[in-house]
């Protein structure tokens, strides 16, 4: 056995994956107690989607429904949408403002506060005499389930566990710092959109977590002839393995991709040129000489900047074979109307609709179509494991360490999922 | 005093045209239903009622239009499908000289390999409409949709 090089991470690097993983409900199942109600974060929002005190809005844990809301004092609160009465969502709009700073269930009109307290329930002592509840009910045993959140640079997460480490500790410092770095000053939200893809949600979280198919899925630089491969480019995951992040660097020199078709299946000469390059077009608008960067974290977001477009893609896994993707776009509050209009149309390149990425989309259905009826068989994601998983590698492209990273922190937090559901 | 039912006539067939351009997947044609610096956007409702200028498709010039049919012929990857449109009678909202207002609600049908059809995408047409040269031309034209989720990924234009 060699020698793990000094900056790999400890433990078993999974290479094959079985693909029950993608099919088995009862996966899934297992994923919400270990996974979302595990020691984990996960993304809720942005913060400045909601800048004013009463603003809420409605986001998700695993399966769980969750509400973001910034009280009277400014603070963030975080409670399950499940009335403590009938279990019924409380908040049923996706946004807005509560006036009054309550929050009322419409069935019965239990009436709770931003953080989530009951402050009032209907009768509570009956009318004349009939009914109510009992006299030691006590409105502070009743309210909603609290979550736990905590804000990084305005990226908010969400967590129900009481084990889950500081939000920073979870993330680790290279990730923090690349929050940080995008978030870097006040964003302005540009706007939304959905997108569902019929596939498990993990094969969304190994796409972004996967250079290896970036310039050979999606055609559209290298069939504009205006694909730069990423020389300078690094990628990097968290010492647990979760989190990941793909940093491609400004290049002093462009190189031509046709070096790299011989390589390649497709044909990947310039076949076109482009009518309108605008749409391309990059101002660099954070101070250092990165130009792009995908970030993931674990479970359920990653935070992009492709060229001007900025945006928080959040992921949930509606069931085992159905995930949603919300992208959230932003820019900068100090954007101008030029620079916003720009970012618009560079918006093209991502999205459901994205020039370069909309075939993520496919990916994942292919897979999940292709693994039906696979019983027993798996996946190879062996491609430069040299060496274990790393903490870092470069250049980009040439590997599948941030998906061995993915798959080993996942494991971990699964270990014995399938003792719990063992039958007498 | 504009003609208004001839006005209405002309962009119904305007609004034919186009959709039988998309579905009968002559798309090479598709940007010359436009002038040269027109806006063509697919944004969902959910923005646009917001006040939030995200689209999902968004071209400013009419080059713009042509390079997005030429990603999907060599470059895109995507379900092979076919689409049906079914647009609505237009609602003339504005004629001002040679430009038109108009809106109209679209249904579009997607049928993939497995040969099911879906409701794909349904929202509302919201038009300028230059009527100056030979044959009317949308200079804006956005379609503004309810279907926020989109169904695996959008490659062929509404």
């Amino acid at each position: 056995m060699k020698n793990l090089p000094a900056d790999s991470i400890t433990g078993a690097s999974p290479t094959a994956v079985d693909f029950r993983y993608y099919r088995d409900p009862e996966i899934f199942e297992a994923e919400q107690r270990h996974i979302y109600a595990g020691p984990t974060w996960s993304y809720l929002g942005l913060e400045a989607e909601l800048p004013n005190p009463g603003d809420f809005i409605a986001s998700i844990i695993g399966a769980v429904p969750v509400v973001l809301t910034r009280g009277p004092q400014g603070a963030l609160h975080g409670w399950v949408n499940r009335c403590a009465h009938k279990g019924a969502m409380v908040c049923r709009r996706q946004r807005g403002n509560a006036k009054d700073g309550s929050f009322v269930c419409v069935y019965h009109q239990w009436a709770y506060d931003a953080e989530g307290n009951l402050a009032g329930a209907p009768f509570q002592r009956g009318v004349r005499g009939q009914g109510g509840y009992a006299a030691d009910f006590d409105r502070a045993e009743h309210g909603l389930q609290k979550v736990r959140v905590a804000s990084l640079s305005g990226m908010v997460f969400g967590t129900l566990s009481d084990s889950a480490p500081p939000l920073e500790s979870f993330l680790g410092e290279v990730m923090c710092a690349n929050v940080r770095r995008v978030l870097n000053r006040p964003i302005r939200i540009l706007g939304y959109a959905r997108q569902m893809m019929a596939g498990n949600w993990k094969l969304y979280s190994e796409n972004s977590r996967d250079s290896y198919h970036g310039g050979l899925l999606h055609l559209f630089y290298p069939t504009f002839g205006i694909y730069r491969p990423s020389q300078d480019s690094q990628g990097e995951i968290d010492t647990n393995g979760f989190h990941s992040l793909f940093s491609v660097f400004k290049s002093s020199t462009a190189i031509d991709y046709k070096n790299f078709s011989s390589e390649a299946n497709r044909e990947m000469k310039g076949a076109a040129t482009l009518q309108d390059a605008r749409v391309i077009q990059y101002k660099p608008d954070i101070a250092d000489n990165v130009a792009l960067s995908i970030q993931s974290l674990f479970p359920s977001v990653v935070l992009q900047q492709i060229q001007n477009t900025l945006a928080a893609r959040q992921v949930i896994a509606r069931a085992v074979d159905q995930t949603e993707l919300i992208w959230t776009y932003f820019g900068y509050a100090d954007d101008d109307a030029e620079m916003t209009r720009h970012r618009i149309r560079n918006l093209n390149l991502v999205g459901p609709a994205g020039y370069i990425s909309m075939e993520d989309g496919e990916a994942v259905e292919l897979c999940q179509n292709g693994t039906a009826g696979s019983d027993g068989a798996r996946s190879y994601v062996a491609m430069g494991n040299e060496g274990g998983i790393l903490l870092h590698v470069a250049p980009l492209g040439m590997d599948e360490n941030n998906v061995r990273g993915f798959w080993k922190g996942y494991f971990e937090l699964m270990r014995g999922w399938d003792q719990v559901n063992a039958r007498p | 005093m504009p003609d208004l039912d001839h006005i209405r006539r002309a962009v119904n067939v305007l609004n034919t045209e186009y959709a039988h351009c998309i579905d009968d997947d002559e798309l090479e044609r598709w940007p010359d239903f436009f002038t040269e610096d027109c806006e063509y956007q697919i944004i969902g409702r959910e923005n646009v009622e917001a006040g939030l200028p995200a689209a999902i498709m968004f071209c400013d010039s009419r080059g713009m239009l042509i390079d997005r049919v030429v990603a999907l012929r060599k470059a895109n990857v995507y379900p092979e499908h076919v689409s049906r449109h079914l647009v609505g009678h237009c609602r003339i909202t504005e004629v001002k000289g040679d430009l038109i207002r108009s809106e109209a609600n679209y249904v579009v049908f997607q049928t993939r390999l497995d040969g099911e059809t879906r409701i794909f995408n349904a929202g509302k047409y919201v038009d300028e409409i230059v009527s100056s040269g030979e044959t009317p031309k949308f200079r804006r034209r956005s379609c503004i949709y309810d279907t926020h989720r989109i169904q695996t990924l959008l490659v062929t234009p509404i």
